[in-house]
Order: structure tokens, then sequence, then C-alpha cells
């Protein structure tokens, strides 16, 4: 049975210039960036280790985040809240380049890591993503031995000059990342071959391996269960020791939890950052509100 | 109003249920029978080829008291090879056989009786001298290989009670054949020369090694060729190229390329490497050439689907830890990919092995006898082989036709079976 008897005269002109490939209402250039908002918050942090200023992110014609502005504080995980599709993972990779690897993807604003421009000509993308590791969202090992997992980072980088060093360093961070105990008898077994927690420290120690000033987590709980979840959350807290985390994530217990600091997202723009106690106790933008009393999400 | 609803719902499902599952029994039906059709071809064909090809694994031979006699073989005694490899070994052969039948002694007739020893019995004999000089002055009973004409009547593929005028053999030549028979002097033996020779008019001296040994050269050049040229493109195409008009434009040519008729190539390759870069004719070297430019577009394309299925997080893992984008690609995405990479060679190496249209354009349809041994020495392939030899009048070359072609199943089948080996063994969870 066809549509078109129902359709109203007047609409056929307006599926003619669709079916011949004109441009539809959501491919109209985007509007000027809404510079009308502040974010609510002291977005600066005392002790940063990154800075972002002003950062606009667009797909192709889609503004995915405006006018961002957030620090990156050493010895602290500051978690990066909001509804799906807010921009937070966005965010996060324009940290250490991955949205480089996304044709379409073009970044403005200025992101420094220790005052210098990641973007600019002098700061190579490899060192970069050295400096600023990553953990995914779902926990990929290469399908590799545990220790080749581990050893890619010091090797490709040249950070151990013989193999009792390399072993040295895989160790470190299997220790650290609370692995060694469970693995020292099992590192020649395949790392995809683990459960899903134990794949994701793996991750977490191949990140810290090349040991970089600040650790990216999009979401790295997401595809856990709650033991898993507890042992990373436990994880995280021990590795902002050492390092600046930005951690990623959709439940509001974990950010309370985890992170000193918390940055609420919302369609692209930062609404509200602060202390994590006061975020959660006392948020002060209506839509912070709304979201962490469950009004949305 | 809800419990009138459920009934005519009941209702209504119950009248069309049987008629939904009549449909899929009519469909199970329709695809079972075009499979058992399909099967059935399959089998009519191996039949069929099976049962002509296997008489070539048989050979008729005739025992025969051969006297090596010094005389003919050496009269100076010098044992020079030369000499030994000259000397006329047929002649030694006809008068082993004549003088079984001394009765015999007109020219037209010993001419006759003659005919029924294949020109490869003198090969043999000199092959035996020259292998043991010590032979030389010996009589030795050997079985010697007969003519074809012989070897088919003993098959029973041509029939012996039919006019004489309708036989290859006449009557003559047929007592003589069943003489011998009765003495015990005529059997089947296994048929070494089909596995170890080239091609001959003879068809008891015709093998299929020399057009092995051609299709061997052309697939060595082929995939020397073909495999790092297609990898290295696919990788370059799929992880470095950006996306525009170009590269487009490149993508929809190389899908075109694998849909172009063989024999356009087999054109291009006349024109380009016979008359252009002088390149010898009937060579595997320019059939391995023709043969590459064939299978690139085929080993482009399954290696760019293997590159896709590489899953994007192993990239991301690669590149979250500071990887280059060509470390990337070299560590994990290459690795991961190659199964896939190599199932599509070996397919394309099968398709490139049973090409023939290409070869009849740069000249590997020649009549050759030599086994080659260079990828440059003249050559002739499987598929052109069987093509010449189902050209050839003699009845003999029917069943070696058939052979031929079985053998050359044979090598596909092993090509894939060790594609899909390969992509069982290697294929990794991710």
């Amino acid at each position: 049975m066809s549509l078109a008897p129902e359709r109203k005269s007047n609409d056929l002109a307006e599926v003619a210039t669709e079916a011949a490939g004109a441009p539809s209402v959501q491919a109209v250039p985007p509007k000027p960036a809404d510079e009308g908002y502040r974010t609510v918050g002291d977005f600066t942090s005392a002790n940063a280790v990154m800075q972002a200023r002003q950062v606009d992110v667009f797909y192709a014609d889609n503004h995915a985040i405006q006018k961002v502005s957030l620090d990156i504080g050493r010895n602290e995980v500051i978690a990066l809240i909001g509804p799906s599709g807010c921009g937070k993972s966005t965010f996060i990779r324009c940290l250490n380049r991955m949205n480089d690897t996304i044709e379409s993807a073009r970044v403005t604003g200025d992101i420094t890591l220790d005052g210098e421009n990641i973007y600019g000509r002098q700061m190579d993308v490899v060192m970069l993503r050295a400096r600023v590791g990553m953990v995914f969202q779902k926990p990929n090992p290469f399908p590799k031995s545990v220790y080749d997992n581990v050893a890619y980072g010091p090797r490709i980088h040249g950070l151990a000059r013989d193999r009792a060093e390399l072993d040295e360093i895989v160790q470190t961070s299997l220790e650290r990342a609370g692995l060694w105990t469970e693995m020292k008898d099992r590192l020649e077994e395949p790392g995809t071959g683990l459960s899903g927690g134990q794949q994701q420290r793996v991750c977490i120690a191949r990140t810290i391996a090349v040991n970089p000033d600040v650790i990216l987590m999009d979401e790295p709980c997401s595809a856990l269960d709650p033991i898993a979840t507890a042992r990373i959350e436990d994880l995280i807290d021990e590795l902002k020791q050492n390092y600046a985390i930005a951690i990623v994530t959709h439940s509001m217990q974990q950010a309370a939890r985890v992170s000193q600091r918390t940055a609420y997202f919302h369609l692209g723009k930062l609404i509200e950052v602060g202390d994590t106690d006061d975020i959660f106790t006392n948020p002060r933008h209506k839509l912070t509100e709304d979201y962490i009393t469950g009004r949305f999400g | 109003m809800s419990s009138r609803s459920t009934l005519s719902v009941k209702e209504a499902v119950a009248r069309g249920i049987a008629r939904r599952y009549r449909n899929e029994a009519i469909f199970r039906a329709l695809g079972l029978g075009a499979l058992l059709i399909g099967l059935g071809f399959l089998a009519f064909f191996f039949y069929t080829l099976v049962g002509n090809g296997y008489t070539a694994l048989e050979q008729t031979r005739i025992r025969l008291d051969v006297e090596l006699d010094a005389a003919v073989i050496d009269p100076e005694a010098t044992r020079n090879p030369e000499t030994l490899r000259g000397a006329d070994y047929q002649r030694l052969a006809r008068d082993a056989l004549g003088r079984l039948f001394p009765e015999v002694t007109s020219r037209a007739d010993l001419r006759a009786l003659y005919a029924l020893l294949s020109a490869g019995a003198g090969i043999e004999l000199q092959q035996l001298v020259v292998n043991d000089p010590a032979a030389i002055g010996e009589t030795r009973t050997l079985w010697l290989l007969a003519d074809d004409d012989v070897d088919v009547i003993v098959k029973g593929q041509a029939p012996r009670d039919v006019p004489e005028t309708d036989r290859r053999m006449d009557d003559r030549q047929l007592r003589w054949l069943t003489a011998l028979e009765q003495q015990g002097r005529v059997d089947l033996q296994f048929n070494r020369y089909f596995f170890t020779r080239g091609d001959s008019r003879d068809p008891e001296l015709a093998g299929i090694w020399g057009a092995t040994v051609g299709s061997f050269f052309m697939l060595l050049v082929t995939l020397a060729l073909s495999f790092p040229l297609g990898v290295a493109t696919a990788v370059y195409l799929e992880e470095f190229a950006p996306r525009n008009r170009w590269t487009d434009l490149i993508e929809v040519n190389i899908n075109n390329l694998a849909a172009v008729p063989s024999i356009v190539f087999g054109l291009l390759g006349l024109a380009l490497f016979i008359n252009v870069f002088g390149l010898p004719r009937s060579a595997p070297v320019v059939g391995g050439l023709v043969l590459s430019l064939m299978t690139l577009p085929v080993i482009i394309i399954a290696s760019r689907a293997a590159l896709t299925a590489v899953p994007p997080s192993i990239r991301e893992a690669a590149l979250g830890v500071g990887a280059s984008k060509m470390q990337m690609v070299l560590h994990h995405v290459l690795p991961l990919a190659m199964p896939g990479m190599l199932t599509g060679t070996i397919i394309g190496m099968a398709r490139a092995l049973g090409e023939s249209a290409p070869l009849l354009m740069i000249g590997m349809v020649a009549f050759i006898v030599d086994v080659p041994d260079s990828p440059v020495s003249p050559a002739t392939a499987l598929p052109v082989q069987v093509y010449l030899w189902a050209d050839s009048p003699e009845r003999a070359f029917v069943e070696r036709t058939s052979a031929a072609i079985v053998v050359l199943l044979l090598f596909l089948l092993v090509m894939n079976a060790a594609a899909i080996l390969l992509r069982k063994r290697f294929e990794r969870r991710y």
C-alpha cells in the first residue's frame, strides 16, 4: 500500500526536492556558537597539567561541543558527567587528539599540556599520546599475550634498554594496576582470554606502562559487572597519587566515589564545574540539579 | 471488547496458519530441489571425468626379449656417451618384435608389425643403455611401450569386431596383437610418462609435467608480484589515503577491473609486455605478469575487506599508547587482517591457475615438448594443455584430457582447502 494518497498535495513539492538530493533542514550550516552561556563554578585548577580554553569541536556540520574551558589537575580525578550525546567523550578525545582519526572532525580553541599547545606545530601527536594515555569504554587488549600487551608501549617508545628493564616495567605496571599477583604466572596467556574486568585492568596497565602525565578514561566500567567496577574504582583512587585522571562516566555514584572535581556537560556545553561534594550536595545550575536528581539522563 | 478481539485474533491466525506452513514447506522443497539438481550435475561431471580419465593412469606395454646388440649400439666399443645416445635403439626393439613373428618378411608387412611399437620404445632402450652401459651385449626381457592404437584396442576403447575400414589397425596387426596377448606379452602398466613428460604428438608419450611446471612458474611470478602489490595498495587505500574524488575514482576502477574479461588482459599483455617490452613469447614470466594484472583487483578487494573487518578498538588501543599510524598498521592491523588477505590471495591464485584465455593471446598455446627449466623458457599451462589435447584427433588423447582436468581440479581443490584451513587456523577472536 502506498503512502502517496495520504499526502496533502502541497507536500509533494517538498518530497520532490528531497528526492532530488536538495539539502534537508539538518544540513543547514551550523548557527554561530552560542556565546551567551557561562559555565557555572570555577573551571580552573590550582595545579593544572592540562588547560582547555574555548574549545569547539565540529563533526562535519554538527557542532559537538561549544566553547568549553576546563583544567585537568595533577593528582586529582575529574569526572565528566552528563546525558548521552552531551559531548563529554568528544571533549576528552580532544585531549590526546584521538579526534584526529575522524576525518570530518575539526577542533578550535586552545588546549595546552604543561603550557604547550597540543595542536601546535612543535607538538608531535605520537609524543602527545605517550604523555596523555587513554583507557577506552570497551576493554581492547591486543590479541597478544598479557606481557606483550603491557610491553607494547615501552617497546615502541624505546623505554627499556634490555629485557630485564622491560620485565621490570611490565611488573611495575601490572602491580600498579593490581594485577601482578593474579597475572604473574599467566603472562604468556592471550590478553583476549581474560575476564572483562581483568582485560580492562590490562588496558590500564598498558597505559601506565609508558608512564604518562595524564590518563583519560572513557566510561571504563560501562562493560563491567559491579565487582570488577569496584576494583577499577579502587585502582583509579590509587592511581591519582601519580597521575592526573579525567574519567567520563554515566554513573553518578561512580563520579561521587572516585572524583574530586566534577564537570557537568549538557548538549555540547559545559554547564557546571566544581568540587564533587559541592556538585552533588548543592548544585547551582538548574540543569545540573535535574540531572543528578534523576529527572532526566 | 477484549474477549471479542482476542477471539478474532485467534481465528485470524488459525485461518492463515496452514497456508503459512504450506508456503514454508514449498520454499524448503524448492531449495532442496535446486540443491539436488546442482549436486546431480556435479556428480555427473565428476563421474564422466573420472570415468574417462582413470584409464590414462595405465599404458599398454609389450614384453620383448631385446638383444642389446653391441654391433648396433657401439660397434667400436668406445663406450662414448655421445655414441651411446645416438644409436638406433628403435631398430633393436623392432628386431625383438620381428623375431617373434619369423613368418613376416615383406617390407610392407614388417612396417605394419613395427607400428605396434611406440617410438618411445627406442627412447626407453636408450635410457637403459646410457644409465647402464654394462648391459650392452646382453639380452634383456623388457616391457616396452606400445603404440597408442594398440593401447586403445587393449583398453577396449576402440572395438575389435568391426570391419577393417572402421579401425585404425588392420586385420594383420590385430592378429599379431592377439597372438602377443595369448603369449602373455601384453599388459597394462602404470603410465609414469603421463606425470613426468611434456607434451608429445604421440599420446603414449604425452604428459602433463611440462604444463604443470609451466603453471607453477607462472603462479610463482603472479604471487611474487600481485601479493605484495595488492596488499600494499589495499593498506594504502584503506589506512592512509584521504577520502576524496580521486580515491573514489580509483576504487570504482579497481572494482571494475575485477570484472573485466580475462582475454582483455591477454591482449594488454601481448601489446605491452611482448610488443613494447620485448619479453619472450610463450614464457611463463609473461603469463605471470598478465595473470598478476588479472588477480590484483581480486586481492586488493579481499585485502580491503579484511582490513575493514579489523575492529576499530584495536586501532584506538594502538594509537592510544602512542603508536604511529605505520606502527598501528604493521603491528596490529596487518597481522589481524593477514588470514583474510591470504585467503583472498589463494582464491585469486586458484582463479589464475584455471585461466586459459589470456594465455592464448601471449603464445602459451604453442606445442612445447620440453619441460621448462626457468620462467623465461617457452612453456604451456595446465588449462591450455587441456585445451590442446581436447583439440587433438587421436582417441588416446580423450582419456588424457580428462585426466589432465582431474589433475587441474585437484590442484584447485588443494588451494581452496589451504585457504579454508588458513582461515580456520589463524582466525583470531577479538
